[in-house]
């Protein structure tokens, strides 16, 4: 039998805000541990939150970021469990009125999105590194407080591959709104999973899973992997699925459980009395509205209706901020021309540059479109072209300088492409035989000695018209 | 040094200002009368006044234990809080440090303001001054001994189903708790978030009208703290005249002690003869009450309490690991009375549970809310006993704790109902005190005090007996 995995997803972001959640602490990166604390955030005795009202406005740029209704008045919850990473005893979230409701991201439908408060960092001593088993573990509350946004998606993806792509289009989104530093290895944006199998066809849910806190993209998609290749086994080999809450170890690519059903936490949610409900003024939903910038999608939809370039592409440079906007400064630039252009920078730029942020290369937007005018122009060739790319790449500098300094220049002079090709014919008696005698196929063999041996400066096209001409074709 | 203390502490701050009385005089005599104490009572006495001057002019202040002090011992009446010294102050106390009132001590209290009679503090119980095998009443038990046995000229205490209302009337001095918001709840420890509220004990009403007006504030480190739209004017009336009392006849009279009952008859007679008219009044639901606030306040607190882990500060009592550690700490440190409230709290917010307990207790509060709200519209103030009986015997209820609950029956429905009472002493029966009770709409604490005055006046209770 196929099967089908469901997955739900559920994110937390760190909020931008300058102070935390609930007390006036700034927020913390990386200063010497319980250096920004204060009766609330340690949950002294008397202590009293007290909303902030700057990560309401994130959340709510967020709601409407994803096209969620907002609800006009929300209530806080306290929920109650015992950690040491959790001053007060419980954490302050939302539950039944969250901030946002509805709502979606491209193909997948947003559930909720709410407020809450992070927990504590823990840091275990010994040899375990986990709470159980450990000699002694210490609290740095400096994290403890600071402004979390959850996001809750329904179960619409259907594979690991698929949940880290929308979460990278979540990523850009939220990057592009400017709420957060999504960052996923400084925890700043994290995710866990929920997971279930059904035969294909079914409309039926299985029992799920939950895998906790997975921080790169790669561990996402190679957890819900192993978790959906765990859960086909149980079944095909006749056991049933279990509902537990599961740990992916990277390291060892294992899944082991945390707690089970029965082991469940009962976290008696009940409406925080320390709070009032936020009521959303129009002052606070205009503002939101205000700082909204366009989204990667919109972007996308603008790419390719306004400046033709493929869906594809479109998608590519707009869910990559990044790269957007480095395609937008090279395109104001000068005029060169857009669909070129965003190949380039697609096909060609990301290869080189990876995961690095191109605005911080030595390859300048204007360079990158100076490049692709000298290639427009037939100044340079695309194996040319390359070349430059790699030397601006690696050191920087100007196109034509380089075109220039290097050699690398188009051959307008078509005695000296005469000369290379008459050599290749020569070189290649037999093949120089079946193109005469029709056949086209080995016309590469030609084109690539002269490229070879004008080290790429020969256009194709005119090697080839050169050739037909030659041969009398 | 007795004359010093007889003065009432408007008295007092009036005799500094003109200069008849120092400012120091008149700390020493209450530091040397509150470190004499043998009621158990105080919990700490300060050694000098930390403030002077302002408009309430270096008149010593009493404050209840759960209220946090910079570096003062700070414990709610419990073991787990033992010697715990908070890094911040309520900013109730700083607004009467402010005006110019010095912290005097800090007053004996029922474990996490849970008891009715300060039985449950974890440092003993209190003597009553007017019997010392009575009980004070309730939670500020401490706070009222000390001002009815003239150890403080005023003190602090916190409501939240009765517990500065009643220990007043057990104690034969005046307690007032304000309309929930008027006063800030932050450096509270709390019991129960949605119902505590502070407020004064005081010997009369002027000095309650007096320390009220300096506690008030909207305070930005307290969300649900609203402030007072209005100055609390000091009381001058001598008349009710036009004033209409309602006397709810939904409220069982049945288990009132029969001197009570007299002493509220007579007072509502005096109040006739000062203009008042007495009607009768309806809060249908109000007998529901003690159902109510003994499953939103157990609740809450079961919440609020989980913060004493043994983590961060506080009794710690090591296990081999962190659940044990949790268990003995918590075990160690909470008395019985905090346990069985933990308990009655976390069942009521089970899931599966909720809506049939909490869900429903709150159903129950709202439609006391509406209750008050309509009896206000024919009525201006509802009266009642304050508590059902006078003080009774330390020991004489601790097995019974259904009938220590029941002491409320008077005073939660206010409290859930959000709004402002006074208790004022109305008489003896037995020999011992007791209290009426006004209580008026949100925000009329200045015409309830006013009303309080004027019967003050006409009752003429005489509490210095016990200031001997």
């Amino acid at each position: 039998m196929n099967y089908e995995p469901v997955i739900g997803l559920e994110i937390h972001v760190q909020l931008s805000t300058r102070t935390k959640m609930f007390c006036g602490c700034e927020l913390s990166f990386g200063e010497p541990p319980n250096t920004r604390t204060c009766p609330v955030c340690l949950g002294l005795p008397g202590a009293l939150p007290v909303a902030n009202e700057e990560a309401i406005r994130l959340g709510l740029m967020i709601g409407l970021a994803l096209e969620c209704d907002l609800a006009p008045t929300s209530i806080f919850h306290r929920k109650n469990y015992f950690y040491p990473d959790l001053p007060k005893g419980y954490q302050i979230s939302q539950y039944d009125e969250p901030l946002c409701r509805g709502g979606h991201l491209g193909d997948v439908r947003i559930h909720r999105v709410h407020l809450e408060e992070d927990a504590a960092k823990l840091v275990h001593a010994g040899s375990s590194g986990r709470i159980h088993g450990s000699e002694a573990s210490v609290v740095d509350f400096n994290r403890g407080g600071t402004p979390l946004a959850e996001i809750v998606t329904e179960p619409d993806v259907r594979s690991a591959e698929q949940a880290s792509e929308w979460l990278r289009l979540l990523r850009t989104t939220l990057r592009r709104l400017g709420v957060s530093d999504v960052n996923m290895e400084e925890g700043s944006l994290r995710c866990d999973a929920n997971i279930s199998i059904r035969p294909v066809g079914s409309q039926e849910f299985g029992t799920k899973t939950e895998l906790k806190n997975m921080n790169s993209f790669r561990f996402i998609q190679r957890g819900i992997e192993a978790e959906i290749a765990r859960q086909k086994g149980i079944v095909e080999s006749g056991g049933q699925v279990e509902q537990e809450t599961l740990h992916f170890d990277p390291a060892t690519g294992s899944i082991t459980s945390l707690r089970s059903k029965e082991e469940a936490h009962d976290y008696r949610y009940f409406p925080e009395p320390d709070l009032i409900p936020i009521a959303i003024t129009e002052e606070l939903l205009a503002s939101a509205r205000a700082a909204l910038p366009e989204l990667p999608a919109a972007r996308a939809q603008r790419f390719e209706s306004e400046l033709g370039l493929s869906a594809d592409t479109a998608k590519l440079l707009a869910f990559r901020t990044e790269y957007a906007d480095f395609y937008e400064e090279a395109l104001e630039g000068n005029g060169s021309e857009p669909v070129p252009l965003a190949n380039w920078i697609t096909n060609e730029l990301t290869a080189r540059l990876g995961d690095e942020d191109p605005q911080q290369s030595k390859v300048s937007p204007a360079a990158l479109a100076q490049l692709v005018g000298l290639v427009s122009e037939k100044k340079v060739t695309n194996a040319g072209a390359r070349q430059v790319l790699d030397k601006l790449v690696a050191d920087g500098g100007d196109p034509a300088a380089i075109v220039e300094a290097e050699g690398l220049g188009a051959l307008d002079d078509t005695g000296e492409l005469d000369g290379a090709i008459d050599a290749a014919l020569a070189a290649n008696p037999d093949i120089a035989e079946r193109l005469r005698s029709g056949d086209m196929k080995p016309m590469g063999v030609i084109i690539g000695h002269v490229m070879r041996e004008t080290k790429g400066r020969a256009d194709g096209g005119e090697v080839t018209r050169l050739v037909r001409s030659k041969l009398g074709l | 040094m007795t004359q010093v203390r007889d003065l009432t502490a408007a008295q007092a701050a009036d005799a500094v200002r003109d200069g008849k009385l120092s400012a120091t005089e008149l700390f020493d005599a209450y530091r040397d009368a509150a470190a004499a104490d043998e009621l158990n009572a105080y919990l700490y006495v300060a050694e000098e006044p930390n403030v002077s001057g302002g408009d309430l002019h270096g008149v010593p202040l009493a404050v209840k234990d759960l209220f946090c002090t910079k570096g003062v011992i700070s414990q709610s009446g419990s073991k787990i809080l033992e010697g715990y010294k908070p890094p911040y102050t309520a900013t109730v106390v700083e607004n009467l440090e402010k005006a110019g009132a010095p912290l005097l001590g800090k007053t004996n209290q029922d474990e996490f303001a849970m008891g009715s009679s300060n039985e449950n503090s974890a440092f003993g119980p209190v003597q009553n001054p007017w019997d010392r095998e009575r009980v004070p009443g309730g939670s500020s038990g401490g706070s009222a001994a000390a001002v009815a046995a003239g150890t403080a000229p005023w003190a602090l205490g916190t409501d939240t189903g009765g517990s500065i209302r009643q220990p007043a009337a057990m104690c034969g001095i005046v307690g007032l708790k304000p309309t929930y918001g008027a006063v800030s709840r932050f450096g509270m420890i709390a019991f129960a978030s949605s119902l505590d509220q502070a407020g004064p004990l005081t010997r009369d009403v002027t000095d309650a009208a007096l320390l009220l007006g300096h506690m008030v504030s909207k305070d930005p480190c307290d969300a649900t703290s609203i402030g007072r739209p209005d100055e609390i004017a000091l009381p001058r009336s001598h008349k009710l005249d036009g004033i209409r009392l309602g006397r709810p006849d939904d409220l069982s009279t049945e288990g009132v002690e029969p001197g009570v009952m007299e002493a509220y008859e007579r007072t509502l007679k005096l109040a006739e003869d000062l203009g008042a008219t007495i009607e009768t009044c309806h809060l249908p639901h109000a007998d529901h009450g003690i159902s109510a606030y003994y499953v939103i306040a157990p609740a809450e607190a079961s919440s609020n309490l989980a913060r004493f882990d043994g983590v961060r500060y506080g009794l710690r009592s090591n296990g081999g690991d962190l659940l044990s550690m949790y268990t003995h700490t918590r075990h160690d440190g909470f008395g019985a009375e905090v346990k069985r409230r933990i308990m009655l709290g976390t069942y009521a917010l089970s899931s599966g549970y909720y809506d049939a307990y909490y869900g429903r207790a709150q159903r129950v509060r709202t439609l006391i809310a509406t209750d008050f709200k309509q009896a206000f519209e024919n009525v201006d103030f509802v009266v009642t006993p304050t508590a059902p009986t006078t003080a009774f015997k330390i020991g004489e209820l601790a097995d019974d704790p259904l009938a220590m609950y029941l002491n409320d029956y008077f005073t939660v429905p206010m409290s859930l109902a959000g709004i402002p009472a006074i208790s004022i002493p109305n008489g003896l029966s037995d020999g011992r005190p007791t209290g009426f009770q006004l209580a008026g709409p949100a925000f009329s604490e200045s015409r309830i005090l006013d009303a309080a005055y004027a019967l003050e006046q006409a009752i003429g209770f005489d509490g210095s007996e016990t200031r001997k």
